[in-house]
């Protein structure tokens, strides 16, 4: 069998594969930040936290009520939009004419305060949650065995990151989404309920989150910290596909995925630092991001 | 008039002078009065489950059945979050070296327990780990100041690698945390297969903390090992273990944890979790002693059952008091020796030996893990398979890398 440095062809499929799932995990969640970011110009630290509230939450609506996963699908990244909603009425909603650096204290210090509250409760070693069992099992790929439930993931969030691209670039909710960020006293003048436009955005950015952290529970260990594990790769995936840019973060998840799912193969122990030698390199040629225009 | 006060104030002065005289010939036996204990570990990451706040609790067990002092002085527990960093842990032991606590307890992660190590040999106070596992701390960085209790590297990889073997299984592919700890454990077991007449096919390291193992555990499954050894602790294990399951991988190769520890069995399920072995140093359903003072731990830990971490925290702060009445000084060296001296027995282990290296030495066990249907409660997870003396679970010193020992 031919091999490409030293590894073998279908070894290396199958390492693409799974980076491309990971990708998906990315791409959904930095997709949700360059919303967040892209029209309301607020860093949502506390994304990695309401990914993990996403996740918790499937599991509690399992263990409590026994409602399965495919309700969960739908009704957590509800209860992590209303969340949402909350939290920008109450607190997000007094920093948009100030510094946005504040609204990045805010939104680090709520993580906190969340990933907190939920290691009090919880520990951090974890909740079990098991794969949905129409989904055990696995594909025989030829080169691979890819569990079934990976294969939805891939599905799943595809479907749902260009569904939201579609309808923010090419509808008219979108096209107002879009005025009412960019230009609010104009588009209020038309009679627009502009605050409202503000508030689903966010709330449609973190459900996003919340929806990620469903899809994660059966395959990732749900702990408190799990957030923030993922946050800080999530903000390299956006600074590189650029700020603003959405089809750029799905793209940038998608394909750093497949970058960290090579660099597995090859050099594992740098698996954890290759997102952000690549950031590195990407703001030196150019500073907005591979997608991003500069504001 | 004025004499008379001076007479009088002089007075008072040698009075005070002398009472003070006699209160430090009395306490003087404790260096400042106080016997201060430090608890140094992962309070809030990815291993404080396994150590963190319960072994605040279990040193407060242990200060409160000595009654809560010793040689006439009192006895204050401090604590601190060292992140998992060795440089903070390094600082904050030299922060509170430099003060006056007396003794370092706990300590999960290698890299962190070989810094304080290290630091404690330095301003010659003791240090006690319980947590840590890379045999290091007994062999190259070993010194006189520094205690290994609980288990190791060495304990846990080839108690389990020994079951694991008489079992057929002889290829092996490891997955190694990317640490000092992750290593050990991967040589220690290493050295042991081969030696049983096994074969190490490869392995693939990975960064601490790392969440998604899929990649790892298919590179685990293109060597065709017969056992997969996962050298990595905590959360790692969790995510390696439902990864493996999820990809089928269990089927056709055996998982192998070198390191386990109940609350991570409890947190995987007994679903997932159900047949490995886990190879500990101490489960709460042992004996009668150990359920009952298990009990009262779990009684202030919300129900949480005690790891043998905190059981070790437990057990090596009671020792170190009793050393110290038994010596009649609270002074490093001189605890040091009467600890090495001591058989130790509590409610947590019995018939213990502190060797000339800082080993302490005693009975480890093999168990595996229950079937959902086995188990009839909550914490009931284990059932034993096998005990294994003390002298042949530990590394035997004739081994030994340690500066320390002649040979």
């Amino acid at each position: 069998m031919s091999e490409i440095f030293g590894v073998p062809i279908a070894a290396l499929f199958g390492q693409l594969v799974l980076g491309l799932v990971n990708g998906c995990f990315y791409a959904m969640l930095s997709l949700g930040l360059a919303i967040i970011f892209g029209m309301l110009n607020i860093i949502n630290f506390a994304h990695g936290a309401l990914y993990m509230m996403g996740a918790v939450f499937t599991w509690f609506l399992l263990s409590t009520w026994n409602i399965s996963w495919w309700w969960a699908l739908l009704l957590a990244p509800l209860a992590v939009g209303i969340f949402g909603v909350l939290v920008e009425r109450v607190l997000l909603k007094r920093l948009y004419k100030v510094d946005p650096l504040y609204g990045l204290l805010l939104t680090f210090g709520l993580a906190l305060v969340i990933e907190g509250l939920f290691r009090y409760q919880y520990g951090v070693s974890g909740l079990p949650y098991g794969i949905p069992e129409v989904f055990q099992g696995a594909l025989n790929l030829g080169f691979m065995f890819l569990p079934k439930y990976r294969a939805i993931v891939v599905g799943v969030t595809l479907v749902v990151c260009f569904g939201t691209w579609l309808v923010i670039e090419r509808t008219q909710l979108g096209a107002y989404l879009r005025a009412g960020t960019e230009n609010p006293p104009l588009v209020q003048a038309f009679g627009i309920n502009v605050p409202a436009m503000i508030t689903l955005t966010y709330a449609i950015g973190v459900a996003l989150a919340g929806l990620a952290g469903v899809l994660a529970a059966p395959t990732l260990q749900i702990s408190p910290l799990m957030g923030s594990n993922l946050i800080i790769v999530v903000f390299a995936v956006v600074v590189i596909g650029g700020m603003g840019s959405i089809l750029g973060s799905i793209l940038t998840g998608l394909g750093l995925g497949l970058i960290e799912g090579l660099t597995k193969v090859f050099y594992s122990q740098a698996s954890n630092t290759v997102v952000f030698v690549i950031m590195a390199l990407v703001l030196l040629v150019r500073p907005a991001g591979l997608f991003g225009r500069e504001r | 008039m004025k004499s008379k006060l001076m007479i009088a104030l002089a007075g008072v002065l040698v009075l005070l002078a002398a009472t003070g005289a006699l209160a430090q010939a009395k306490s003087g036996k404790i260096s400042g009065g106080v016997v201060k204990i430090g608890v140094l570990d992962d309070m809030s990451g990815l291993y404080s489950d396994i150590g963190g706040k319960g072994e605040v609790v279990a040193a407060e067990m242990a200060i409160a059945e000595v009654g809560g002092k010793v040689l006439g002085a009192p006895i204050q527990v401090v604590s601190a979050d060292h992140q998992n960093k060795p440089d903070v842990g390094a600082s904050k032991a030299r922060e509170w070296f430099d003060g006056d606590v007396d003794i370092i307890v706990g300590t999960v992660n290698s890299g962190v327990a070989i810094a304080v190590s290290k630091v404690a040999n330095e301003k010659h106070r003791l240090f006690i780990d319980s947590g840590a596992g890379s045999t290091r701390l007994t062999n190259e960085d070993c010194n006189p100041y520094t205690i290994h209790y609980e288990y190791d590297t060495y304990a846990t990889g080839t108690t389990t690698a020994k079951a694991v073997v008489a079992h057929g299984g002889k290829t092996w592919f490891f997955l190694t945390a990317d640490y000092a700890f992750g290593k050990s454990l991967q040589s220690d077991t290493t050295n042991f297969v081969q030696a049983a007449g096994g074969k190490v096919l490869g392995s693939v390291l990975h960064p601490l903390n790392a969440s998604d193992f899929s990649s790892f555990l298919l590179q685990a499954q293109a060597s065709g090992a017969q056992v997969i050894g996962l050298a990595n602790a905590g959360g790692d294990t969790i995510n390696s273990v439902k990864a493996a399951s999820e990809f089928g991988i269990t089927k056709k190769q055996t998982l192998a944890a070198l390191l386990i520890f109940i609350t991570d069995v409890h947190s995987l399920g007994l679903n997932a979790a159900q047949g490995l072995y886990a190879a500990e140093g101490f489960y709460w359903d042992q004996n009668d002693d150990t359920r009952k003072w298990s009990k009262a731990f779990a009684a202030k830990m919300g129900g949480k059952m005690p790891t043998m971490v905190q059981a070790g925290v437990y057990s090596s702060t009671l020792q170190y008091l009793k050393a110290i009445q038994a010596a009649g000084t609270d002074d490093p060296d001189a605890v040091m020796k009467k600890l090495k001296e001591m058989t130790l027995n509590d409610a947590t282990v019995k018939g213990g030996k502190i060797r000339a290296d800082g080993r302490m030495v005693h009975e480890f066990y093999l168990y595996q893990v229950k079937s959902p249907g086995e188990s009839k409660g909550e914490w009931d997870l284990y059932k034993l398979v096998s005990t294994i003396p003390g002298d042949q679970a530990f590394q035997p010193l004739s081994l030994s890398r340690c500066p320390m020992i002649k040979k």
